[in-house]
């Protein structure tokens, strides 16, 4: 019996898509296997994002209302043999389906998967509630904003509710701005939010590069996020894995001054 | 007979309603019932079965003066009384208050929590989130969203908390945004009070100044 994992944030735009499809593709990377399901009705990208766009046939309400078999919607990556994708319906919406339908639908995948990785909607209705419905276990989303850190506050307060455990990925950080006092720092965040942190993802502009080509950032392994993404994955598996260092690289007369305490 | 009336006669629904003056003595106020009852509204009270409530308003009666009151109604036979009320009592204490709540968490954006009396919040209030109580709030943990004491308005509430960092304070019916109206240096261990209408922050070793509780301690 494999975990379901949702990926959510309350505010739109902080990453959860992107995370989703990287924490699959490490998971996937660390020979597990791994389903996502986007249950962004009616604005499903995952499926972009994974660069599979061009091979789905049939949708999350086609298994629900009994159109398919779950088997038959399962569209299979092209890098990795064990990684699937169940993708969103694109022309229905969020109360086409209902939490108890995705509960069964995940519930089923569960039997065939180690993980399952859902990719929940922006906002707090019945999208969130839908992604919810299966889930085991929750990463919620923020970055170093104030409303993003308000939203996920708010999630969490509904996840408790719903008795689903949360850890925090913090998306997004650039280093410089959070040395300037410019951003929240990640300690700032972890106090006011309480929970347990996952991970955190420095500010990387090839992350957009590759959501743009349909190639997980984690599959590079020169970037910084795809580290990260690699550890969050192996945290999610039990390792423990340090924080990411997230200091650019300093100049030797720097690290020299560092070395003697003058830094 | 004076301009003012003492005494209101009202129709409603189920019977007539009598609202009674709550500040003229209480001879007046039974020599003006009985003066109605008799002769001015006669005709209209004779006749068949009428419930009657009387409404006191602010005013305290007295056993005695009760029973005066009752006896000048009962003589007219027709009339039963249902009720007789009085507005309530600012000093009296609602069930409730004056106990204290522990509730344990962090109190997160979109969540309140509402308690008659006093409340003790083992956790952290979180921008968003909300605390209210008739009494005082104290607070083991950061307040960073909104806390409300005294909300029925009792200005002697105070909000005390170990990180006081709010969105807003408010005690009695006295808002205050920080930092426009106070600011803190280092926010650890104060308290918010009332002083001539405004919000006032202080450390919570001067609380007992502001309470002016003595300090009674076993010892040495």
């Amino acid at each position: 019996m494999g975990e379901a994992i949702v990926v959510t944030s309350g505010k739109g735009g902080v990453g959860k898509t992107t995370t989703s499809a990287n924490l699959g593709t490490a998971l996937a990377l660390q020979g597990k296997k791994v389903c996502m399901v986007d249950t962004d009705i009616g604005l499903r990208n995952l499926d972009v994002v994974m660069g599979l766009e061009n091979r789905i046939i049939y949708d999350i309400i086609d298994v629900a209302e009994g159109r398919c078999r779950l088997a038959q919607a399962l569209v299979k990556d092209k890098r990795f043999d064990e990684l699937y994708m169940l993708p969103a319906a694109q022309t229905k919406d969020k109360h086409d389906i209902e939490p108890d339908q995705v509960k069964r639908i995940i519930d089923d995948l569960k039997r065939d998967f180690d993980y399952v990785v859902i990719d929940c909607p922006a906002g707090i209705e019945q999208g969130f509630r839908n992604a919810v419905a299966g889930a085991d276990a929750a990463i919620v989303v923020t970055t170093p904003e104030n409303a993003a850190v308000r939203d996920a506050d708010r999630v969490i307060g509904l996840l408790e509710q719903q008795r689903i455990p949360a850890r925090l990925i913090i998306n997004r950080i650039r280093p410089n701005m959070v040395k300037s006092g410019e951003m929240l720092d990640v300690d700032e965040i972890v106090q006011v939010l309480a929970i347990d942190l996952l991970g955190i993802v420095p500010d990387d502009e090839r992350v957009i590069k590759a959501a743009n080509t349909g190639e997980p950032t984690v599959l590079d392994p020169s970037s910084r996020a795809a580290i990260a993404y690699r550890n969050i994955a192996r945290r999610v598996l039990g390792e423990k894995v340090p924080l990411m260092q997230l200091e650019d690289k300093t100049g030797m007369m720097q690290r020299l001054r560092k070395f003697f305490g003058m830094g | 007979m004076t301009g003012k009336q003492r005494i209101v006669i009202k129709g409603v629904k189920d019977g007539l309603v009598f609202l009674l003056d709550d500040r003229c003595e209480m001879d007046e106020l039974l020599a003006e019932l009985n003066d109605k009852l008799e002769r001015s509204h006669q005709k209209l009270l004779t006749g068949p079965l009428v419930h009657v409530r009387l409404k006191l308003g602010n005013r305290r009666l007295t056993e005695a003066d009760r029973e005066r009151l009752i006896d000048v109604i009962r003589r007219r036979g027709n009339l039963i009384i249902r009720s007789i009320e009085a507005a309530p009592d600012p000093e009296e204490q609602p069930a409730g208050a004056g106990t204290l709540h522990v509730v344990s968490g962090v109190i997160r954006s979109g969540q309140t929590v509402e308690r008659e009396g006093h409340l003790l919040l083992l956790g952290d209030v979180n921008p968003g989130g909300t605390v209210c109580c008739t009494g005082d709030i104290y607070i083991m943990g950061a307040l960073r969203g909104t806390a409300h004491a005294g909300c029925r308005g009792d200005a002697g509430a105070v909000i005390a908390a170990a990180l006081m960092r709010p969105t807003q304070l408010r005690i009695a019916d006295i808002i205050s945004r920080p930092p426009e109206e106070w600011v803190s240096d280092d926010a650890q261990m104060e308290f918010a009070y009332l002083e001539d209408g405004r919000m006032r922050i202080d450390k919570i070793s001067r609380l007992n100044r502001f309470r002016k509780d003595p300090i009674v301690f076993k010892g040495v």
